[in-house]
């Protein structure tokens, strides 16, 4: 019921949205961070740089919220309306996304060796988190890694020496002892803190990497939460707040864990490369970044999100967004994306630029994250994902909260997680 | 209330005394978060009588996100949820209280069921009929399942069942239509419980969040509790002095208008008491 | 009016009302219903009729029963609390009592901060060591305590910050309640020298039965549907000791996207809150007349 005039406005309308469209390539881009924050800049900056260059394409930079919100705002718009045609996802939803045939490998786009190299010039600890079945389905972009972060002042009031960060687990377990202040019915301060809210499971492969085990196989269909090295490692972490009541009892807030450490309440953390800045800005103290503490070797879980490509997008655009990620991650802009951010940079050859050899010069914690990766190894991801790893996260909740021992708590969540599996073996 | 029943002064103490309590129970967060908006971060956990203060945390948090725009979407939103509310839940709740229509007891119970099932539960069919209508990520998506509210029909529906029938019947034999009997009769007398709706109303589309969250993805259209959730616990952890600081620019609005009307408030209700 | 326009009338003053709720409200209940026979779809494969599968999945889910039960703890622990202490603010700050106004805002603030931002707020309270609650305790040499991190104490803390919400909430329509009762009752009252208690025993109570009612309804639905503190606070941990009915939802539908169990567990929430009503509305019906 549109009048002629409406109707031949919006023929027209259509028409030049054609022609646009002929003329520059529309990409959208989903980015997990609110809107507003400083990455926000950071991340515009680049956008309007790649946009420059290539002024063919325009890049529609969504910024979505936290990882999880992403998530559920590419899928659900994958399964009802339109989909972005990147976006930068956690590493270990590689396998949810592939599940729901939402994103393409990067294979077929990486035709000319040039490309495959490109492919290959990243660290493989990160890409064992972006390839399954042969085919690479992530580009890894905003990645992290667990480290110890040490009070070097509480260090010295306990007689230890500041500039030595425990280097295996033995070490951690006196030195969490000395650090620990107990008055008459209370403990002032903690010796360490492993957070073991929101994602326990990451931080417990800080403890089971360097224990010598991992917790699933490479196709991620199969999971050994019941394996005696894990066990083991659960005990060693049950132990120090149980037994030697080193760490705050039951299960510790992930949120408040650098403020603990700010307010001196414990002596030594261990969390994300991600919260470097936040530390650096706010700890009040001199503070050291130290690689894990080893048992049987070195060991860290790489963490973080990759870029995927969207199937429900034209070839053209998944040409134009390829060229994007392509562009965006060359060695100086993911260097200068790890200095400006904090998070790892995603190739060897970045940390050979000039800008990042300065900054490194000038602040060596940062290269701490590096120098672990060599040691690192995929975050748990499995299919199922989701369900998979909070079958372990509850298992390590009820072991740390007391209400299982850790070998019922790992017989169960290895229960749990191969009757979720079950459908994947094949 | 202008009499009071006598008491004696040990229970008048004591009544006072949990008065009191509760009401420094009640308002703890508030004032917490007046104290640490308003003093350096290393004061967030610290309560010292001469700390420093400073307007800092306000201005990071202001940087930190597009509050005016927020603060604009919210208004929009708050302003066409509450107009939809009223005049639907008007005109719903006067057919309830006094047409005496066909199915009328089946149709008032399936409104009863929005009370059960708020939109926040069906959020994933309605993100589909959002999406069929090309209505994702704008403000009407956001208002659009709350927009008849069995919780206002119901509350209006039991207002007009006390106004009795003969001012009803009154004006009808004057020669006045039904719509104009309810213009005329209802709407006034109702004003008590309209006051109260739209206090409610607002105070929780103004603060609510996981459906804005799930329909929206540009600033053009997400509200404040949306933005204030960047502050929220993530990678780096909490940071109470942002937080705070965003929660009081957030709540802002709601908090002085109470203050500034709170003696109208109460004043129309009492003189809907003595009516 | 003949009885003919009377049909007529009434179903267009509903017809707005009806549309978006059909729209909006039964559609996608009758539509969650008929995905809840069916498997999630996956990727390029279509959903299946499964039959009660997803049902029989949630028998044997002990998540759920656990969800279910900490669901029912939860209503009990808030449901009378914030209706009793909702009740007494607003017949605190109804009389005359030492600052009034001060008193009313207090019991006011939960109304407008958003819960999202409390959350974080109580956060703080609870935080081991530094946090409020335990700068007080230690005060009183008590000893330190993980208040969301033990399975003993973090359901409790979160039914404090609902009880919180939920009784500055109900306070208000017990305000304009009480405001609404004709002072000359209270003069009567007065004049006969009716004791307090008696009084509103007698009185005030019955006087605010609708209010009551209609305040049980809501504070019974919120019990099942604030997830908000929930999300920011714990997370459902430790190993699901918070987990409420409609986070695990959340988390089945929205992390698992397993959106066939999402719908059978909704269902079993929709129809545990159907019953509820239905029960209330009925007594409500009995109970209270209108002239």
């Amino acid at each position: 019921m549109l009048n002629p005039i409406k109707k031949a406005l919006v023929a027209i309308a259509l028409i030049a949205a054609g022609i646009a469209q002929a003329q520059t390539t529309e990409i959208s881009f989903y980015y997990p961070v609110a809107v507003g924050g400083p990455i926000t800049k950071f991340i515009d900056g680049f956008v309007a740089d790649f946009q420059k260059e290539n002024p063919g394409i325009k890049v529609n930079s969504i910024y979505s919220g936290t990882y999880q919100e992403s998530l559920v705002k590419a899928l659900t718009a994958h399964k009802s309306g339109t989909p972005p045609v990147t976006s930068v996802l956690l590493s270990t939803d590689m396998y949810t996304l592939i599940d729901d045939d939402a994103i393409v490998p990067f294979d077929g786009l990486a035709s000319s060796a040039e490309d495959q190299a490109w492919l290959n010039s990243f660290y493989p600890a990160f890409m064992a988190n972006s390839r399954t079945g042969g085919k690479t389905w992530g580009i890894p972009f905003q990645r992290s890694t667990i480290v110890l972060y040490w009070n070097k002042e509480l260090f010295k009031e306990a007689g230890l020496d500041p500039n030595r960060p425990p280097a295996n687990w033995k070490e951690m377990a006196e030195y969490a002892q000395k650090l620990t202040k107990r008055d008459a019915n209370n403990t002032t301060q903690w010796g360490v803190q492993i957070p073991s809210t929101g994602f326990p499971y990451w931080l417990f492969q800080g403890l089971t990497t360097p224990n010598g085990v991992e917790l699933m196989n490479a196709a991620g269909t199969e999971t050994y939460f019941d394996n005696p090295a894990v066990i083991e490692a659960l005990k060693y972490w049950v132990d120090l707040s149980r037994a030697q009541k080193v760490h705050p009892p039951g299960v510790v807030e992930w949120g408040t864990t650098p403020k603990d450490f700010f307010e001196k309440k414990v002596a030594m953390i261990v969390t994300t490369t991600g919260n470097l800045s936040n530390i650096k800005a706010n700890a009040k103290f001199d503070f050291g970044v130290a690689m894990l503490p080893a048992s049987k070797r070195r060991g860290s879980p790489t963490g973080g999100g990759n870029f995927y490509l969207f199937k429900k997008s034209t070839p053209q655009q998944q040409q134009a967004a390829f060229k994007f990620i392509k562009w965006i991650t060359s060695p100086e802009r993911a260097a200068q994306w790890g200095i400006d951010t904090g998070y790892v940079a995603v190739r060897p050859d970045a940390w050979n630029t000039p800008v990042m050899k300065k900054y490194i010069e000038g602040f060596p914690p940062a290269a701490v994250a590096r120098d672990q990766l060599q040691y690192a190894v995929a975050e748990l991801s499995t299919h199922e994902n989701q369900r998979v790893t909070k079958a372990l996260n509850d298992g390590l909740q009820a072991a740390l909260t007391g209400a299982k021992t850790p070998e019922q708590a790992m017989k169960d969540a290895q229960a749990e997680a191969a009757r979720i599996l079950r459908p994947y073996k094949r | 209330m202008s009499i009071v029943v006598e008491r004696s002064i040990p229970g008048r103490l004591l009544e006072a005394g949990g008065a009191w309590l509760l009401g420094l129970l009640w308002i703890l967060p508030l004032a917490y978060a007046v104290w640490t908006a308003f003093h350096p971060p290393e004061f967030s956990t610290r309560f010292e009588l001469f700390a420093p203060l400073t307007l800092q945390n306000f201005s990071n948090a202001w940087q930190a996100a597009p509050f005016a725009r927020y603060f604009l979407n919210t208004f929009l939103l708050v302003s066409l949820i509450l107009a939809a509310q009223l005049v639907i839940g008007t005109l719903a709740a006067y057919a309830f209280a006094r047409f005496e229509f066909i199915g009328r007891d089946i149709a008032f119970m399936l409104v009863l069921v929005q009370l059960m099932i708020m939109p926040d539960v069906l959020i994933v069919e309605n993100y589909r009929t959002m999406s069929v209508f090309g209505l994702v990520d704008s403000i009407p998506a956001i208002a659009l399942p709350y927009m008849a509210s069995a919780f206002g029909i119901f509350l209006l529906r039991q207002t007009f069942k006390t106004i009795p029938r003969e001012l009803d019947e009154a004006a009808r034999v004057e020669g006045a239509t039904a719509l104009q009997v309810l213009w005329m009769v209802y709407v006034p007398l109702a004003k008590p419980t309209y006051i109260a709706y739209g206090l409610v109303s607002v105070s929780y589309h103004w603060n609510n969040f996981l459906w804005p969250l799930i329909v929206t993805n540009s600033v053009t259209s997400r509200p404040l509790t949306v933005g204030l959730q960047v502050f929220s616990s993530g990678d780096q952890g909490v940071d109470w002095s942002i937080i705070t600081a965003a929660t009081l620019m957030t709540a802002a609005p709601l908090l002085i208008a109470f203050l500034l009307f709170q003696r109208q408030f109460v004043q129309s209700f009492m003189r809907a008491g003595i009516r | 009016m003949n009885r003919f326009s009377v049909h007529i009338h009434g179903w267009l003053l509903l017809l707005p009302a009806a549309v978006l709720l059909v729209l909006f409200t039964h559609y996608p209940v009758v539509a969650t219903l008929y995905h809840s026979f069916f498997s999630t779809p996956r990727g390029s494969v279509p959903p299946v009729w499964v039959g009660l599968e997803n049902y029989r999945q949630m028998i044997d889910d002990p998540v759920f029963w656990q969800a279910l039960t900490n669901n029912l703890w939860f209503a009990v622990g808030t449901i009378p609390l914030s209706i009793a202490l909702a009740l007494l603010m607003a017949i605190w700050v109804n009389g005359k009592i030492q600052g009034r106004s001060f008193l009313r805002l207090a019991y006011f603030t939960p109304t407008v901060l958003p819960m999202i931002a409390v959350a974080n707020i109580w956060l703080f309270f609870y935080t081991p060591q530094y946090g409020l609650l335990e700068q007080i305790t230690g005060f009183l040499g008590w000893p330190s305590h993980n208040w969301l991190g033990s399975r003993d104490t973090a359901l409790a803390c979160l039914i404090a910050v609902a009880v919180w919400k939920e009784a500055g909430f109900f306070m208000i329509f017990y305000l304009a309640a009480l405001q609404q009762i004709p002072p000359n009752l209270n003069e009567a009252g007065a004049i006969e020298g009716a004791g307090r208690w008696y009084f509103f025993r007698r009185i005030t109570f019955p006087l605010l039965m609708p209010t009551t009612l209609f305040v049980l309804v809501n504070a019974v639905i919120n019990a099942f549907r604030l997830i908000d503190h929930v999300v920011v606070m714990t997370r459902g941990g430790p190993d699901n000791t918070t987990s409420l009915l409609l986070y695990y939802v959340y988390e089945v539908g929205f992390k698992y996207w397993d959106s066939a169990y999402a719908a059978a567990l909704t269902m079993v929430l929709l129809l545990g809150l159907a019953l509820l009503a239905i029960a209330q509305f009925a007594f409500f019906e009995r109970r209270t007349h209108y002239q």
